[in-house]
């Protein structure tokens, strides 16, 4: 099989700004997600999703035009989330220069959204987010739950029915979160990311709780992911976008190099 | 300077295609427009597309798209097509349960089967992400990339040209398609130069440096 599985970094923005820091030794503005951009783009970075946890109406015409400035100057595909609740504001992103737009709790509150969203703009352009966490007891068969708020809130709705439904409704691509796993780097939950991926025959983007290169390896050939997302390891410097391809393909994965 | 027209039929996102042809020739004046004397002024052409093919099409012919297309066809600059702009281009599809579409090309436009599988995976559609792109001709638009190089590929439907003569170059993904389509002045590609980071930025660049010969 030819097409190569992607590696995503992920960078969470804040009115104009990254967060969660990003240290890159010769970047001098580690806050200008343009500069941040740019450089996981020199790196090879297949796409790169912008998380835009802004709060306020201001903050979110600043993203606009943080992705025009970024959209005229890297030449991959970009992806943006956070605040998607309708078609106006995925117009507004997709003018601006985004390829895809990801949809999380507006898909939730109104599922009809994405199903709409699809029809208009293509389902090649509407990625459904799914932050899932485990909720079966040990001895009990695996069982996941979507949830809010950062994990903190349940919806009571089965991860893989939703990523069914949302594929059914026109979603083009999952990208899968696993909240028990998001931060504490001890690897992305393979149970869930193979229920889903199994169960629905668009690409998942495996995400939450990569902390090492055979994290992201794993994701592919255990989860069976199509792509694989990561912040942290990324953004600290640890690991280059180039060096976490090296390792895939040394494990027998294609990438595009 | 030259002059290259992005034709804009209504349907969604230009800026990209827009932005990468400036960054690769700066100086170049890109227009957007759907104005034929303006196009006809431009010293090339560029038909861009995504979304679905009917409405594409229907949005096309009403926009007169299709006399766009012939003029610039017939007037030896250099034409450039992309994704659903390619697919315009053939005969049918079989999107939206089977549509007419413009008949420039022989061949028809085809769905990514679901259930495919190769090598134990299975193989998901929509076609999403980097590809291998396998060069059967030369051409003035491959100067300067290496055969096998990936371009970034988001597409439910493949072209199947009638004419083999016509095919520049190929792709496999659970069925070989073709990927890229080349007559005369005329250069058709399925996958997004735009998005396709150096491989792509190069092909523009060649687009932009073309005179349209052979």
């Amino acid at each position: 099989m030819a097409l190569a599985k992607r590696i995503i970094p992920c960078l969470d923005v804040e009115n104009g700004r990254v967060v969660k820091g990003v240290k890159f030794l010769d970047i001098r503005d580690a806050g200008d997600p343009v500069e941040v951009a740019k450089r996981y783009n020199e790196q090879g970075a297949d796409e790169i999703t912008f998380l835009d946890i802004t709060a306020t109406h201001e903050g979110r015409d600043t993203m606009v035009h943080t992705v025009e400035k970024i959209a005229a100057q890297v030449f991959i595909p970009l992806t943006v989330g956070g605040g998607i609740r309708s078609c106006d504001d995925i117009r507004a992103m997709l003018n601006a220069g985004a390829d895809k737009v990801s949809i999380n709790s507006a898909a939730i509150y109104n599922p009809e959204f994405v199903r709409e969203a699809a029809d208009r703009f293509g389902s090649q352009c509407i990625v459904v987010a799914i932050d899932a966490k485990k909720v079966s007891t040990d001895g009990e068969s695996e069982r996941w739950e979507i949830f809010t708020h950062g994990g903190r809130k349940t919806t009571g709705i089965d991860a893989v029915h939703w990523a069914i439904k949302m594929a059914e409704y026109g979603a083009g691509e999952i990208l899968l979160t696993s909240m028990d796993q998001d931060g504490v780097k001890s690897g992305y939950d393979l149970g869930v990311t193979r229920a889903i991926s199994d169960a629905v025959n668009i690409p998942i983007i495996a995400s939450g709780g990569v902390g090492n290169l055979q994290h992201l390896v794993d994701g592919v050939k255990l989860g069976g992911a199509d792509a694989v997302l990561a912040a942290s390891i990324f953004h600290f410097g640890e690991y280059s976008v180039l060096e976490a391809k090296d390792f895939m393909q040394e494990q027998g994965i294609e990438v595009r190099l | 300077m030259s002059s290259v027209a992005v034709i804009d039929y209504g349907m969604g996102n230009l800026h990209s295609v827009a932005k990468a042809l400036e960054h690769v020739k700066p100086g170049v004046e890109v227009r957007v427009t759907n104005d034929p004397v303006v196009i006809a002024d431009s010293d090339r052409v560029v038909l861009p597309g995504v979304g679905a093919i009917r409405d594409c099409v229907a949005q096309m012919l009403a926009c007169g798209v299709d006399r766009e297309v012939a003029d610039t066809l017939a007037s030896g600059k250099p034409f450039l097509s992309i994704c659903v702009g390619y697919q315009a281009l053939m005969q049918s599809s079989e999107e939206n349960g089977g549509s007419k579409c413009l008949a420039v090309y022989p061949g028809e436009v085809k769905q990514f089967a679901s259930g495919m599988t190769e090598n134990q995976q299975r193989l998901k559609v929509p076609h999403m992400g980097w590809n291998r792109v396998t060069q059967t001709i030369d051409h003035p638009l491959w100067h300067n990339i290496a055969d096998q190089s990936r371009f970034y590929f988001v597409h439910s439907y493949y072209v199947k040209a009638q004419n083999s003569d016509q095919v520049a170059g190929k792709c496999h993904y659970g069925v070989d398609f073709d990927v890229a389509l080349s007559d005369k002045n005329s250069f058709c590609v399925q996958f997004h130069p735009e998005k396709s980071h150096t491989a792509g930025l190069q092909l523009l660049s060649n687009f932009l440096n073309w005179n349209g010969c052979l």
